[in-house]
């Protein structure tokens, strides 16, 4: 498969979207809504689930299914009250311990008037620049299209997985065809050049694992389900004291592992 | 300092590798079309009036050294990863040329020039980027040495003050490039952390991936009249919503009313705000 097939492939019509997985992996989702700003943005899910017999705050983009619930949702790209909606539930997790995942899928943040005017800009570098130093861990999960700065908004995670044929870009194809080429055919190039499938991102150091899918996506679900408690299970594990440190620890780890990308002597 | 010194350049390495031609040549361009109101400005003039149209009050795009001349006191600036350049990481195509381009027409190795200064006498870590290089788009080496200089400031308990103009994200470094928010944003979070005030001046245009991260981190944000400050360009909104968009839309007016700014402040008073700032921030009770 070439990296547009990949592309498309994320785009199907069909694939699971962040509540699909919501379901299958989680029990117990209770949805909470708004930023307590300004409103409830649909293309944001979040709330808090179990984790087999651990609570976890769960946020995901969700482009929706049909198309009277794809419009609802605005195709998963989300304006800023989304991402502070996202902020508000991550700090809550951080209160009450719990571990956060997130499920990314979008075409990117949403272009509009009333994005800009509401801050677009200012609501995802607020969510990078408090994600960072969150005390609890972070596991940010591609599903499907990562696109740009929408996508990192909720990826400046301690751990972030991609499924196989998911990708994550600074940019689409087209756009930076139509940019580069001033010809938005050139999307086959584009995709190539931007390095934006799971082998790449693996291979840079912008993901740390894939996940395989299957023709039957209740593996896939299975297999995060068992991927995230083998994760997460040092910091349920460990005693009240220790925790402090493994947490310190694991802020640490954080910041090291975006600040070595593009790191020189 | 005379006025005519205001926008001359610090020595600068790439500057002396280049041959010097030996008979003095008439400058192309004595001088210069305002974009804005058409008029013929003296270069000259420009220089004297910090690069703002006399007629109209146009702002130029000024360039980072030009910036730091007119920011720090004299003499006072020492540059920090001066020799930090960009090379291809992705081997992505028609980049090389592109970075050759950027370098010569900007004469400098990337699309940021950092270090540490003197404003009014107040010490602090600055960091101005350049509009002729790439647009002064964020890619690795942007990423690393803003990362760099927020860490030193963290480690001297130094405020920084930071200028932007940057078309984002540079594309030709994909996903590297968009990870340079996440590691920026980082070392903002740490320099704020330890409690140090971070003042960013957003001039234009100011987009993408840096409005989305550290132009928007500011303690104080400020920006220069009629800059254009947003995250979306205003033709990628336009080609989505199929529709004009108003004229003040995504400019430093309409940011200051609908309240993601602190305050706009001319260049010629720049210098003193800043210094006022820095001042106010000189003394904490702890």
């Amino acid at each position: 498969m070439g990296a547009y097939d990949k592309v498309l492939a994320a785009r199907a019509k069909g694939r699971p979207t962040a509540v699909d997985f919501i379901k299958n992996i989680f029990t117990d989702f209770v949805e909470m809504h708004g930023d307590r700003r300004f409103g409830d943005d649909k293309a944001v899910v979040a709330g808090i689930a179990m984790l087999g017999d651990v609570p976890v705050t769960v946020i995901g983009l969700e482009k929706g299914h049909d198309l009277k619930e794809k419009v609802m949702r605005n195709f998963g790209s989300a304006h800023p009250e989304g991402y502070r909606k996202a902020l508000r539930q991550m700090k809550l997790a951080e209160k009450f311990g719990r571990p956060i995942v997130c499920f990314v899928d979008t075409a990117g943040a949403y272009c509009g008037v009333d994005a800009e005017s509401r801050g677009q800009g200012e609501a995802i570098a607020e969510n990078l620049y408090e994600m960072m130093t969150l005390r609890t861990p972070i596991v940010s999960i591609f599903i499907g299209e990562g696109g740009s700065g929408g996508a990192l908004a909720l990826a400046v995670a301690d751990e972030v997985w991609i499924l196989s044929n998911a990708f994550y870009s600074v940019i689409s194809p087209e756009g930076c065809a139509s940019i580069l080429w001033k010809d938005a055919k050139k999307v086959r190039e584009a995709s190539e050049c931007l390095k934006l499938t799971a082998e790449d991102l693996l291979w840079l150091g912008a993901v740390e694992r894939i996940i395989e899918e299957k023709e039957d996506f209740a593996d896939v679900y299975k297999n995060i389900y068992f991927l995230l408690i083998e994760y997460l299970d040092k910091y349920y594990k460990s005693q009240e004291k220790d925790k402090e440190k493994l947490l310190d620890e694991m802020l640490k780890k954080r910041y090291k592992k975006f600040r070595k990308i593009g790191e020189v002597s | 300092m005379l006025m005519k010194d205001l926008f001359k350049k610090p020595g600068n390495k790439l500057e002396s590798d280049e041959q010097k031609p030996k008979t003095p040549s008439i400058p192309d361009e004595l001088c210069v079309s305002c974009p804005s109101c058409s008029k013929a400005v003296f270069k000259a003039e420009l220089n004297e009036s910090f690069g703002v149209c006399p007629s109209c009050g146009h702002y130029f795009k000024i360039g980072a050294r030009a910036r730091i001349d007119m920011i720090a006191d004299k003499k006072s600036f020492v540059e920090h990863d001066a020799k930090l350049t960009s090379t291809n990481p992705l081997a992505f195509p028609e980049y090389d040329e592109k970075l050759e381009k950027a370098k010569k027409e900007s004469k400098e190795r990337e699309a940021v020039v950092t270090g540490v200064c003197r404003i009014g006498g107040y010490p602090c870590a600055l960091f101005v980027m350049e509009p002729r290089f790439i647009m002064g788009s964020m890619g690795r080496i942007v990423g690393e040495k803003i990362t760099r200089l927020f860490e030193y400031a963290t480690k001297k308990s130094l405020p920084v003050v930071g200028f932007t103009v940057s078309g984002g994200a540079r594309m030709q470094e994909g996903i590297l490039s968009l990870l340079q928010m996440a590691k920026v944003s980082g070392a903002v979070k740490y320099h704020s952390d330890a409690g140090n005030l971070y003042v960013a001046v957003l001039t234009n245009p100011t987009t993408g991936g840096v409005t989305a991260s550290f132009a928007m981190q500011g303690d104080i944000i400020i920006a220069e009249p009629g800059a254009l400050i947003g995250f979306a360009g205003p033709r990628v909104i336009e080609q989505t919503i199929l529709q004009k968009l108003p004229p003040n839309f995504q400019r430093a007016e309409y940011l200051l009313q609908t309240g993601f700014i602190d305050g706009i402040v001319e260049r010629k008073d720049q210098k003193d705000y800043i210094a006022r700032i820095l001042k106010l921030h000189s003394r904490g009770v702890s």
